[in-house]
């Protein structure tokens, strides 16, 4: 055994490098030291909502610039700490706001075997109950859309439905675009839309396709929250860059009024420097290109590892391996199969062997490849 | 059809913030910002502390520094320089292995999660009904932090006498022997916002006597040590009485007026337990809370102050930077009080330089404030509450004629 894996092979969640390490999109070293020598910058508090240069972009990459609603003044943007602080931002905004008359308590959210901290966020908002939608499907290893639309259907009123965009945590199994219209079908007629979209422009490789979902809902006219990261696709973790946008119908002033309230209660206003160095790239078309440069990487390793699981032979398909893009990748693996790769193989993969396929690399794509196999053959 | 938030109301802006909103739309050239708490050198402007721009290039020059998710309690040593701070580097608690911390975003997340894990944990499980007790007056979020963390019933404790305008003693003591045991009181650690008014060290020790008696629980906010006095030490006083009296206590700390770090958030949940077990429960709760808040905390303030809190000379000229601050503030404080004798202003004026910190409430009626907002263009607060930082060897004159013109004409 080749004693570089006796250390730990962590295969959970971040974005790494061919290295194996968090790695910046080229421009922000650059711009982080531009802001450390700038003299006009200020230290001053930001904005409760934000710095509205990065809302402003942080809309615009989600909706497209041409979007209806941000023509028509019916969205705002709230600059929050990281996706965690968008999700409960959100969730307190709905506990406070969605439907005074109404009510309403649920909250849908899929199944999904991932540690609780998403519906634990909704639960400290004060949202007690969190129920859950069918989404992945360990016969297929893909998503049963009909089980899902059977269980949304089946929703109560006026629930809220958190949905993954693009980029589903921790599967990686998406929904076509087909899949979305009905989705969406669904949702117009009782349900509101709480989008969740944690690595734009990582999945597919283009941001455009990988928010289609939430543009999609807009131009049916929905209103609807959506939370997005900038730490995957960004490298910014540590810097917690996060934004909740609000698609409303009316009433926005009122609304972000209320935002800000809540805002207040929680951390006053969010960190400056993560998210100035998002609005610097975002003005600058260019810096862009280097987040397709990312999302081809990913495509490349599920591509090799599938080629590599293929000839160690076996019953076993691995199209559902290429077949979403991003981040995630699901091998729909038993508790003992996932200990056996933990304490036997040092390989630390999420839940049900969800695993983050960039910390795949050249050094490890045999052993991880290998260890799956094995993982698979004898304890199942 | 109908917005599903067609009903929500409109909420009323932050009455600070307003303030200033209202000031920059003021075009009057004698304008003067008396309002937000932050600080302004004597040209009027934002200070990025000199130290504070020197460790911002190092970080942005080293490129061993990673960029990984911080723990989600926070950078280590960002934590432990920020406790050693509040409580001294020979403190015995810090030795006893039973101080934590948990780092945060600015001093309204650290009060945010000491609120929420006190809501969950103390005095019972979810216990949303354990009194909390602010001063009265007090910072206006104090009240929102705890209300939206779940308990219902916030009280004033008596604070500010505005016939002597100074701190109504007896009826802080009263306030405190009246409290249900076990209550929670919001102590300011020093430079009391909105008053400026601090208890003496004898008044603290009357303050903690009672506390300890009837097992109320000390939250302290901390916001502007080193900033009061030009003294870290002895800034932290009453926090390191109060550990030395052996109580259990929180202590929310923010960085951003002595490090003029306001947009970094920078900010520390000190905790003293009873010992080392003890500090580990709480801490692995409060790492749950972080969780579904905000996940993990923002890296660049804290590393800027951790690595300035742990290099001798940076944190020697730190130190220096704080004391310019302070300086100013306090050879303010002494200027405005000799104008306003100088041109015998009515009432005694010996408060403003009583008082200490960023802030004097002046004793000016809502009658007066009106006036120098809307014929002075000097912007203060309705309280009559006005930023020491705000008033330059330039406007100070024009400042204590309008106040003088105010108190004799209004």
């Amino acid at each position: 055994m080749n004693s570089e894996f006796r250390e730990r092979q962590p295969i959970g969640v971040k974005n790494l490098s061919k290295h194996g390490h968090t790695t910046w999109l080229p421009p922000v070293r650059k711009i982080k030291q531009q802001i450390s020598t700038d003299p006009t910058l200020t230290p001053e508090y930001t904005h409760i909502l934000g710095i509205p240069e990065f809302t402003r972009r942080a809309t615009q990459l989600a909706l497209g610039k041409d979007s209806p609603a941000i023509v028509e003044s019916r969205v705002f943007g709230i600059q929050t700490v990281g996706c965690t602080g968008a999700v409960r931002l959100g969730a307190e905004l709905l506990r406070s706001c969605y439907c005074s008359s109404s009510s309403w308590t649920h909250v849908f959210i899929s199944l999904s075997f991932l540690e609780d901290s998403l519906a634990g966020t909704f639960k400290a908002a004060g949202i007690e109950d969190v129920q859950y939608y069918r989404y992945w499907d360990a016969e297929s290893n893909g998503v049963c859309v009909e089980n899902m639309l059977y269980d949304l259907e089946n929703a109560p009123e006026q629930c809220v439905v958190v949905l993954f965009a693009s980029g589903h945590r921790p599967t990686g199994a998406e929904l076509s675009q087909e899949d979305w219209k009905r989705v969406a079908e669904v949702m117009k007629r009782q349900l509101f839309a709480f989008f969740l979209m944690s690595a734009q422009g990582l999945c597919s490789g283009s941001l455009e396709q990988d928010a289609w979902p939430v543009r999609h809902c807009v131009s049916l006219g929905l209103e609807l929250l959506c939370a997005q990261s900038f730490s995957h696709n960004f490298g910014l973790y540590g810097e917690r860059v996060g934004h909740l946008l609000c698609v409303l119908k009316q009433n926005l002033l009122a609304v972000q009024s209320q935002a800000e309230k809540l805002v207040q209660t929680l951390w006053s206003c969010p960190p400056m420097e993560g998210a100035r160095v998002v609005a610097t790239v975002l003005s600058n078309p260019a810096h862009l290109e280097s987040v397709k440069a990312i999302a081809e990487r990913c495509m490349l390793i599920r591509e090799r590892l599938r080629e590599r699981l293929r000839l160690l032979g076996g019953p076993w398909q691995w199209d559902h391996i290429i077949k979403p893009g991003g981040l995630y990748c699901c091998f729909g693996l038993n508790t003992q199969q996932v200990d056996f790769l933990v304490q036997k193989k040092h390989i630390y993969l999420l839940p049900n062997g969800c695993l983050n396929v960039s910390a795949i690399n050249s050094r490890n794509l045999d052993y991880v490849a290998e260890s799956i196999h094995q993982a698979l053959s004898s304890k199942r | 059809i109908m917005s599903i938030f067609g009903e929500v109301p409109l909420a009323a802006p932050v009455a600070v913030f307003k303030l200033t909103a209202d000031f920059r739309e003021d075009q009057n050239p004698s304008k003067v910002n008396l309002g937000v708490g932050a600080y302004r050198t004597d040209e009027g402007q934002p200070w990025v502390l000199p130290v504070v721009r020197k460790v911002e290039k190092m970080i942005a020059d080293d490129h061993s520094l990673n960029h990984e998710y911080l723990p989600i309690l926070g950078l280590p040593e960002f934590r432990s320089s920020a406790s050693q701070i509040a409580l001294g580097e020979d403190s015995p608690a810090i030795k006893d292995n039973r101080v934590g911390a948990v780092q945060c975003l600015g001093g309204t997340g650290a009060l945010k999660i000491g609120a929420e894990f006190l809501r969950r944990w103390y005095n019972g499980t979810d216990n949303t009904k354990t009194p909390i007790y602010v001063s009265a007056p007090t910072w206006e979020n104090h009240n929102a932090v705890f209300s939206n963390a779940g308990f219902e019933d916030i009280r004033p404790y008596k604070y500010w006498d505005a016939g002597k305008r100074g701190l109504d003693l007896e009826g802080f003591l009263s306030d405190l022997e009246s409290a249900p045991d076990h209550s929670i009181f919001v102590l300011h650690a020093c430079a009391h916002n909105p008053t400026g008014t601090d208890p003496t060290q004898d008044q603290w020790k009357q303050i903690s006597d009672v506390m300890k008696r009837k097992s109320l629980f000390a939250f302290f906010d901390s916001a502007y040590q080193g900033f009061a006095s030009g003294n870290l030490d002895k800034d932290a006083w009453a926090v390191r009485y109060f550990v030395s009296q052996g109580f259990e206590l929180f202590c929310a700390q923010s960085f951003s007026k002595n490090f003029g770090l306001y947009n970094e958030r920078v900010g520390n949940l000190t905790v003293v337990a009873k010992d080392q077990d003890n500090l580990n429960r709480v801490l692995s709760q409060m790492e749950k809370i972080v969780r579904i808040t905000w996940s993990n905390p923002p890296s660049q303030g804290a590393r800027l102050v951790a690595i300035t809190l742990n290099t001798p000379e940076l944190f020697a000229e730190w130190k220096d930077n704080v004391k310019t601050m302070a300086d100013r503030v306090l050879l303010m404080r002494a200027q405005l009080k000799e104008k306003l004798k100088a041109l015998g202003t009515p009432g005694t004026w010996e408060h403003i330089t009583e008082q200490i910190g960023m802030f004097s409430f002046t004793g000016l009626n809502p009658k007066q404030v009106e006036y120098l907002v809307k014929e002075k263009h000097i912007y203060l607060m309705a309280s009559g509450r006005i930023n020491m930082c705000g008033l330059t060897t330039k406007n100070i004159d024009y400042v204590a004629e309008s106040i003088h013109e105010a108190v004799t004409t209004v």
